[in-house]
């Protein structure tokens, strides 16, 4: 990649912030260059993105319906999967997914509901409910 | 409180660990850019480790495990590396802040996700960030060089002890890290040879039957995954090859998952060896980075319109990048180390 080929394409995910490429200047030779954003790039981040606020809103919506407990929208919302929540929290999965039906969740005991709070850095009050969209 | 700045050089580098590690020592009088500590620390290479899953998706690494840099280059330069864990937070902290009132600079590994001055798209439950704490100002937040940002940050106690701590995956469990008494008159020349053999001895993938996902085998079989996508539902098919694309171009990597750094290393050390074979495989590496580059935009061509390129097509592309990958592990294996 040349100097001159490094993208500038201001991606939105970047919130204004650069990024440091090396690329060849005229001589051959390479240097360091700032780049603004790559449209490639974006499109890729952007889909992903987009794909966890989608698994957010539809965890809203089952929440909302009755099907899911409320720690499936917090799962989501703070962009982890029944796999990464149970690293994160020391759950097994199968106990995760367990918690995750509204009957089970209701009646679990503090120990259990403060080892969620902890991973995301919430209150009981909060993990217990969802707020509005 | 009162405030504590130690002495630092920020520059912002693509890659927050050889960032680090640059940063670190050229603080310490010791000026190494961040293409050098990559190149050193033979950290390029070629991973796909499908039973490794992120957000369900394999993961795809183009580099050296995490605190692979760091160590290699502690080992080679012959510096000591003083590193810390801690099962108790606010022992953590604590250790933290006395190594700061003592006057040193401190790396540390953190969470992407609870650092609260990361743009909101780029926080991802990542545990392998590294950064360098430098003081702490009159508030009681952390003065941070994070080497991927172009200035110097700053982040809460309480922030910057969730990052430290934050469970999972590549779990930080607090580490830091203090760099010991830099010796006089390093020598890089052997080093740099050595660090390059080491490379290329690792570009073919693990010799054991069976294990295809490292070095170019790791690409073939990467190639022959993408082949098989068409069997699968096609927003999975959109994800997987974001994915590839987020691992090799977003993920800090100067670009072409690490190859124009490695590509920038060889130039550099052509220069300080006065070694023109290394110049021309320098050339050779940087059209391998053009090549990753050209299939990151033909896989996301697929995920924009999947009708205007086909997955063959793709995986086509990806053989080339392994087949030129080939070629310039021979050209390595066969460079002479001038006298």
């Amino acid at each position: 990649m040349k100097t001159e080929q490094v993208p500038q394409d201001h991606s939105p995910s970047y919130s204004g912030h650069k990024k440091l490429l090396y690329a060849v200047d005229e001589s051959g030779h390479y240097t360091e260059v700032t780049s603004s954003g790559w449209e490639v790039e974006n499109f890729a981040t952007q889909m992903a993105v987009e794909d966890l606020h989608q698994q957010c809103l539809e965890a809203h919506a089952q929440v909302k319906a009755g099907l899911s407990s409320p720690l499936a929208y917090h799962m989501y919302k703070h962009r982890l999967d029944v796999t990464s929540l149970a690293q994160a929290s020391g759950f097994f999965k199968w106990q995760i997914r367990r918690h995750l039906k509204p009957a089970v969740f209701r009646r679990l005991k503090p120990r259990k509901l403060n080892i969620y709070c902890a991973v995301f850095s919430i209150s009981v009050a909060q993990l217990t409910n969802i707020p509005e969209l | 409180m009162s405030e504590i700045i130690n002495h630092l050089v920020h520059h912002q580098s693509s890659h927050c660990e050889s960032g680090v590690v640059s940063n670190m020592l050229s603080s310490r009088g010791f000026a190494m850019s961040e293409p050098m500590a990559f190149g050193l620390a033979s950290a390029l290479t070629f991973a796909y480790l499908p039973f490794i899953k992120l957000g369900g998706l394999p993961l795809i690494a183009y580099r050296m495990p995490p605190k692979t840099i760091i160590k290699t280059v502690a080992k080679k330069l012959n510096i000591e590396l003083k590193t810390q864990k801690f099962s108790n937070p606010e022992k953590g902290m604590q250790a933290l802040d006395e190594a700061l009132a003592q006057g040193h600079i401190v790396g540390l590994q953190t969470s992407v996700y609870w650092l609260p001055y990361f743009p909101e798209d780029m926080r991802f439950h990542f545990n392998a960030h590294n950064l360098t704490v430098y003081g702490k100002n009159t508030q009681g937040d952390y003065l941070i060089s994070d080497p991927v940002f172009e200035d110097v940050v700053t982040c809460s106690a309480q922030s910057l002890q969730r990052a430290r701590f934050a469970k999972g995956a590549l779990a930080p469990k607090g580490l830091m890290y203090i760099l010991g008494e830099i010796p006089q008159n390093i020598d890089l020349r052997p080093l740099i040879y050595k660090s390059i053999k080491k490379t290329a001895k690792m570009m073919n993938g693990l010799p054991i039957p069976g294990i295809p996902f490292f070095g170019v085998k790791g690409i073939y079989y990467l190639a022959k995954q993408i082949r098989e996508l068409d069997k699968k539902p096609s927003k999975y098919a959109r994800l997987y090859l974001g994915h590839i694309v987020r691992m090799q171009e977003e993920i800090g990597t100067g670009g072409a998952g690490f190859r124009f750094m490695f590509a920038s290393f060889l130039d550099e050390a052509s220069k300080l060896l006065d070694d023109q074979q290394l110049f021309e495989v320098a050339q050779f590496t940087t059209d391998i980075g053009d090549q990753w580059r050209t299939f990151a935009i033909q896989a996301v061509l697929f995920c924009k319109d999947r009708k205007s390129i086909s997955l063959n097509h793709i995986s086509e592309v990806l053989i080339k990048c392994a087949e030129m990958e080939k070629q310039l592990q021979n050209k390595l294996l066969s460079l002479k180390a001038l006298a």
